[in-house]
């Protein structure tokens, strides 16, 4: 049923998790986690609160160290690979506040490490390229508190484009953001999965799963299914993931009631 | 008239001195008073200031510069607390604030046991800027240009992780080096506006005139702009009051900047109806 990651060619291989466990405290956030994604696919990771999704993104990201096993980023360790992977955190860990216009947070994915290479200007293009991409450039002055979530999306995806980055991580993405605009989204981000880029979005919506991800990585602290929409969307992995019948998750849709 | 209340202080090379330090002073305060009202870093400002009190009173107890005991004390400072605010694991406000009141207790305890009476407790506590010295000029204009020109080099990565600090650290960007940074700057920022405001008052000039820009203007670039002309301006205001009403220096200079800031609150609140 679920694709092993042994499967795949490991030579197109993007991300490789072999064997993770992250621990907190003694409890396994992640245990023994292993998949493997090749070069532009979307994929959805679904699984509950606490089932070590963001754990999962951070472990990627660099962000988490992993207690055992390995994750390799083309051929590399996570944290040799800071700068070659955009970032998309939940937007608790944005800080709002911060006063900036949407050109302002667009033009962060070209900045480069931490000195001196940024005293100099950039090209605008790409930028505003970018901008353009997600159909943001008409808002391009305005401050990115004052919009909406879904533009805000897609305000950093813009800016993970102009960072120029293979692979994007986007954790809880849609937290927020209308059904409209979820899909407006799903499709800029299907063109860029389809021009070679590898995006991992967690999501909450079982819904939509086989109408948007190439695959879905079950996650419930292990991996319960890794494959199509259609494989991995069974009664048996979403009791599993969630520990209710499917027909009560699948059917809580709108019209259902 | 005009000549008397404007010019005529400035013959005086000691009033001189005095505006020279404010100009840096209103320069280098809203530069970094920006990051930290929109870090919400105010506290740790304040706790930092109150820290310095064992360093300065230590100097001045040994007759030489207080800025050779309040900087190397403002950097450890600054380094310890931002250790503990990532690595221990109590809220950032309880260690910052069990840190500063103790600093500030040891250095009450040592102007008692070395004697009170050598060491200008009013001085230390609300600034004195009209009796700085060349050296504390000197000192003052090496540290304000060394903050300003450091700042420049890294505000770009400054701003991104102020804003996202985990997607800046993935692309890249080494966060947690620039966040010491910042707070080193922040400590050199606050010693040098000591002998302005005073430990009390210095998280005022630090935070008012770049609160005052940002309810006059939206994005950080140019809070910081309008906050340096705000913080200039009312440095230099509070100065002149100061001198021609012998008023304290640094609590003048900071209700000046305060009415500035109910301006600038009066007009967003006005232009909102």
């Amino acid at each position: 049923m679920s694709i092993k990651h042994n499967e795949i060619n490991i030579a197109n291989c993007c991300i490789q998790v072999e064997d993770c466990c992250v621990e907190y405290e003694n409890i396994l956030a992640l245990d023994n986690v292993s998949f493997s994604i090749p070069k532009g696919s979307f994929i959805g990771v679904l699984g509950p609160n606490g089932g070590g999704k963001s754990t999962l993104f951070n472990a990627i990201a660099g962000l988490e160290n992993i207690t055992h096993g390995k994750i390799k980023i083309n051929g590399e360790s996570p944290q040799k690979s800071l700068g070659k992977i955009s970032y998309v955190p939940q937007k608790e860990m944005i800080n709002w506040k911060f006063p900036l216009s949407v050109y302002d947070v667009v033009s962060q994915g070209k900045i480069r490490g931490g000195g001196f290479r940024n005293i100099l200007g950039f090209s605008t293009d790409i930028v505003l390229d970018s901008l353009m991409k997600v159909n943001m450039y008409e808002k391009k002055d305005e401050m990115i508190v004052n919009l909406s979530g879904g533009e805000k999306q897609r305000t950093f995806i813009a800016r993970a484009l102009a960072q120029e980055s293979e692979i994007l991580l986007l954790d809880e993405a849609f937290s927020g953001v209308d059904y409209g605009s979820q899909e407006d989204i799903s499709d800029v981000l299907k063109l860029l999965a389809s021009g070679s880029k590898t995006i991992l979005m967690s999501t909450h919506d079982l819904n939509s799963l086989s109408d948007r991800y190439d695959k879905v990585l079950c996650l419930n602290g292990h991996v319960c299914a890794f494959g199509s929409p259609k494989e991995v969307l069974t009664e048996d992995v979403l009791k599993e993931l969630y520990g209710v019948h499917r027909d009560r998750l699948v059917d809580h849709r709108i019209g259902s009631h | 008239m005009l000549y008397d209340l404007l010019i005529e202080p400035l013959t005086y090379n000691f009033f001189l001195q005095a505006t020279l330090v404010c100009v840096l002073i209103g320069i280098v305060c809203p530069l970094l008073g920006s990051f930290v009202i929109n870090r919400e870093l105010g506290f740790m400002g304040d706790a930092m200031a109150h820290s310095v009190l064992p360093g300065m009173i230590v100097a001045y107890s040994m007759g030489i510069n207080a800025f050779i005991g309040a900087l190397p004390n403002a950097i450890v400072i600054a380094l310890v607390i931002g250790l503990l605010v990532r690595r221990v694991k109590i809220s950032s406000d309880t260690s910052i604030g069990i840190i500063f009141s103790f600093l500030f207790s040891i250095g009450l305890i040592i102007m008692s046991i070395i004697g009170g009476t050598r060491i200008n407790l009013e001085e230390i506590l609300i600034g004195q800027v009209l009796s700085v010295s060349n050296l504390d000029l000197i000192i003052t204009s090496i540290l304000s240009v060394t903050v300003i020109s450091i700042t420049l080099i890294f505000y770009r990565p400054l701003v991104y992780i102020g804003f996202d600090y985990y997607g800046a650290t993935v692309s890249g960007i080494p966060s947690e080096k620039l966040d010491y940074l910042l707070l080193v700057l922040l400590s050199i920022v606050i010693v040098v506006s000591l002998q302005v405001v005073g430990i009390i008052l210095v998280i005022g000039l630090l935070i008012t005139p770049a609160a005052a820009a940002s309810l006059m203007v939206k994005r950080f670039k140019s809070i910081i702009i309008i906050g340096i002309i705000i913080g200039i301006a009312s440095s230099i205001t509070g100065l002149y009051f100061s001198y021609h009403l012998d008023l304290p220096s640094g609590p003048t200079i900071c209700v000046v900047s305060t009415m500035v800031f109910t301006l600038a609150l009066l007009r967003s609140i006005i232009l909102k109806k």
